[in-house]
Order: structure tokens, then C-alpha cells, then sequence
């Protein structure tokens, strides 16, 4: 069945089987490569994008569910250059095999459009669920923290309850 | 790695197709909302139905509601959102305390706390939550329309008593009237994503009345009769408080996997308890932990 997609802020058309897995769509049938497959169950987090704005794991999603959905990868954020998000990653030296970071940069993404100025707390939360097996987790939260400082004006996070 | 099983997908735009469609399918077919454990165990063909009901697109399914001193929440509604919600946060906020535990981020974003109840994993954290409250689970077929007390909703692990042709809508649960706190303890193998080792939940009123449940520690998620009936009528103190721990140990039923070990979680449920019912005595004052603090 032919299902359509907003994707990167492009609308794109594909055809697909109802058991194909959103992930393998977007980076076969789609040429979006930066959504990783990791452990498929939902748990590492490395084939995490966006759909409507929220983080969600593509692993878990069937591909004909994405049909009228707006879909956003490491791709779409990057399309101006580097973010100050990314450009933060690259002076903290987050990653070395690089393999979470597309899932990382959108969790954080995500994060700092719902609270610009988190908490060390905060950003530890909203990345629990992206695993890395490199840099043990501190350049890259650290890199989220400085990122989100220079996010323009001071506002309070929403409290966690 | 795609599904190797053939299915067909539907995405009905109303209920009553998507009941139309059940009541062809029967028990081969299985109602798509989050996916978030769905997909899995299609992938892992532990599931091989003839059709796959996507129930996104029936807008009735969306509602997270206050109505008539009841908390309405749709098959539809996401952890995030019921995390989300300043109406649950204000009535409800063990909910939220309960939502803001469950696996991480991209899958609260997604999965539904009707889903987590249908897949009725005894490790279910909206189990526990659901029987403090007496929560009603919705459940509709072409014929009949139901609500099912959560108490006699689970049947067993992965096994709950809703019927072929039937759909969960929604859920609700009405507002505890006397004033009261309540607190949800959780026990992981670390921070993060994890599945419960073993949950307590806990409320306590200024009537004195309590409710406890347990989850992770039975077939199914259970309240504890024996320490509600140990406790009730009496402020807590140091020597309740011991005996509840050991009445606790007596009447849940651990088992030994891959995430613990059955004395771990005998322990554990004890020291749970006792932390629980602290918390909640000591927000129900005014004071004690803020919700989603973390007591273990």
C-alpha cells in the first residue's frame, strides 16, 4: 500500500508492506541512514526520531502508521548546518563511535524545545532511554547543559509533577 | 528485521467500524494503539493475527477528562500525556508519579495505559495505580457495553478478562473524596528504562483508610488485603509500620527471573512499603517527598 509522510519537510510517497517496520523504511526505501538499528525492542534508543514533534522509537512502529504523519531525522535538523545543540556535541567530544548520537540529538532536540534551560537532572531524564557504550554519558550531557544555556532567555522548566 | 507474518491493517475512522471489524476477526485480530509491546511481539512472532486494528484515528479514544468527579482516560491517552496533564498532576498525581517511572521518554511518548493494562504483564506499573483507585476499565463490543472493575480485570500474566470482540475505550476512576496522599514506589535494576523488580503503591486518607497494591510480586497486580486490614482506622506508628512490613512478606507471592531473585523481592517489597507508607502519611501532612521523587 502507498502511504505518504512529511519527512524532513519534504512530503514523500512510498510504497510498503503492512509488516514493514517504520525503521527499515526510512532507511531503505527512504535513504534517511542516520536512524540506527540497535536492539529493535524499544530499548537502546539509536533508531529514536521524531513524529509530530515527539521522540519515538521507529523499531516499534509499523511503517503504514507514519502515513500522514510528519516525520523529522538528524537530516531534517541539520539541513541549515550544524545546531548549536550539534555544534556543542562536536566541541565536548560526546561521541566516538557515533552510533547513538542521531537518537541523542533528538532526544536532546526534543528536550530543549519543552524546557530551554533543563537541569542536569533534567537532561539525564529526558535521555535515559538513548544508550551509549563510548563516552559513559558526561561530555554529552554536559554538551546538552551548555547548549541550553545560550538558548536565549532564562525561563524556568516545567516541574517534573 | 521485518514481521514475517502476514496480516492485514486496518485504520477505521470510528468505533463502531473498528468493532465491525473485531467482531469479523475475533481473536485473530489484535487493536494497534502505541505498538510499543505490540510491534515486539509481532516481530518476534509470539502474535500471528489475521488483522491489525489501528485504533489512532478514532478521535473518541483521545479523551483525558475531569467530568463529574471522575478522571476519563481514553484507550488512546499516552504516559506523556497523562504526565502531562495539570488536571492529573492537581487530583491524580500519583499518576503522574507513576507515569514519570515508566520505561523512558520514546516509549511514554507513545505507549497508552489502556495498552499497559491489556497487555497485563504482572509487572505493569498502571496495575498497581488503577486498584488504589478503584479504576473501571471500558470495554465495548458490538453487542455489549461493560465496565469491569480492575480488580477482577486481570486473569493472569498477559491475560486479562476482556472478550474477543471487545474493545478497551477508555478508563475512569472516581476522586478519592476525603483528603488523601498516595505514592508510587518502584524497584529497577537501574535508572532509566527498566521493568519493575517489584512496585508498591500506597494511599492513605485523614480518615485513616489505606490501600496498598502490589505489582511484580504475584501473577497479577494485587492489593494487599491483609496489611489495608491491619492498618485501617489507626495512624501509623513505628509498631504498625513493622507489622506491616512482615504482613506484607506473608501475602505476596515473588518468583525467581531474569530480573531478580524471589527473597530480593520479598526484602525489597517490605522496605518498599515501609518507604511508601512514610511518604504518603508525610504528604498527606503537607510535607514529605514532592511526587516523582525518587525513595529507592
Amino acid at each position: 500500500m502507498k502511504i505518504s509522510m512529511q519527512l524532513n519537510g519534504e512530503l514523500r510517497d512510498v510504497e510498503v508492506d503492512p509488516r514493514d517496520i517504520l525503521l527499515d523504511v526510512l532507511r531503505e526505501k527512504l535513504g534517511i541512514k542516520s536512524p540506527k538499528i540497535g536492539c529493535e525492542k524499544g530499548d537502546c534508543g539509536a533508531c529514536t526520531i521524531l513524529m509530530n514533534g515527539k521522540t519515538v522509537r521507529s523499531c516499534l512502529i509499523l511503517a503504514v502508521e507514519a502515513d500522514g504523519q510528519e516525520i523529522v531525522t538528524v537530516e531534517g535538523i541539520g539541513r541549515q548546518g550544524m545546531t548549536p545543540l550539534q555544534k556543542a556535541f562536536v566541541q565536548h567530544n560526546s561521541f566516538q563511535c557515533g552510533f547513538c548520537a542521531p537518537g541523542m540529538t533528538l532526544s536532546a532536540t526534543e528536550l530543549l524545545s519543552r524546557i530551554p534551560h533543563p537541569t542536569h537532572e533534567q537532561i539525564r531524564e529526558a535521555l535515559a532511554g538513548n544508550l551509549c557504550r563510548c563516552t559513559g554519558y558526561t561530555p554529552i550531557v554536559d554538551a546538552v547543559y551548555e547548549a541550553s544555556r545560550k538558548n536565549g532567555k532564562r525561563t524556568t522548566g516545567k516541574r517534573k509533577i | 528485521m521485518a514481521i514475517t507474518h502476514e496480516f492485514e491493517y486496518l485504520r477505521p475512522a470510528t468505533l463502531g467500524k473498528a468493532l465491525k471489524a473485531l467482531a469479523k476477526y475475533g481473536r485473530k485480530a489484535k487493536v494497534l494503539a502505541g505498538g510499543t509491546d505490540l510491534v515486539g511481539l509481532l516481530n518476534d512472532e509470539i502474535l500471528q493475527p489475521d488483522a491489525v486494528i489501528d485504533i489512532k484515528a478514532i478521535e473518541e479514544l483521545r479523551a483525558l477528562e475531569f467530568k463529574n468527579g471522575k478522571l476519563q482516560i481514553g484507550a488512546l491517552t499516552t504516559f506523556s500525556e497523562l504526565l502531562e496533564s495539570d488536571e492529573v498532576r492537581r487530583k491524580f498525581p500519583v499518576i503522574a508519579e507513576m507515569a514519570g517511572w515508566v520505561a523512558s521518554l520514546g516509549i511514554r511518548n507513545r505507549a497508552t495505559m489502556a495498552g499497559n493494562i491489556c497487555s497485563a504483564v504482572p509487572c505493569c506499573d498502571s496495575g498497581p495505580i488503577l486498584l488504589l483507585y478503584d479504576a473501571l476499565i471500558h470495554a465495548k463490543s458490538r453487542d455489549e457495553k461493560r465496565k469491569i472493575p480492575i480488580a477482577q480485570w486481570f486473569a493472569g500474566p498477559r491475560k486479562t478478562v476482556l472478550k474477543n470482540k471487545e474493545i478497551v475505550t477508555g478508563l475512569s476512576m472516581p476522586e478519592w473524596d476525603i483528603p488523601h496522599a498516595a505514592c508510587f514506589v518502584k524497584l529497577r535494576r537501574y535508572e532509566g528504562e527498566d521493568l519493575a523488580q517489584a512496585s508498591v503503591a500506597v494511599l492513605v486518607d485523614k480518615a485513616n483508610n489505606y490501600r496498598i497494591a502490589y505489582g511484580s510480586v504475584g501473577p497479577k497486580p494485587f492489593r494487599g488485603a491483609a496489611v489495608e486490614a491491619l492498618l485501617t482506622g489507626k495512624p501509623l506508628n513505628e509498631a504498625l509500620l513493622k507489622k506491616a512490613v512482615e504482613l506484607a512478606r506473608l501475602e505476596i507471592q515473588p518468583i525467581t527471573d531474569i530480573r531478580s531473585t524471589k527473597e530480593y523481592r520479598s526484602h525489597m517489597t517490605g522496605v518498599m512499603l515501609e518507604r511508601g507508607l512514610r511518604a504518603a502519611v508525610s504528604r498527606l501532612a503537607g510535607k514529605g517527598p514532592a511526587y516523582g521523587a525518587s525513595l529507592i
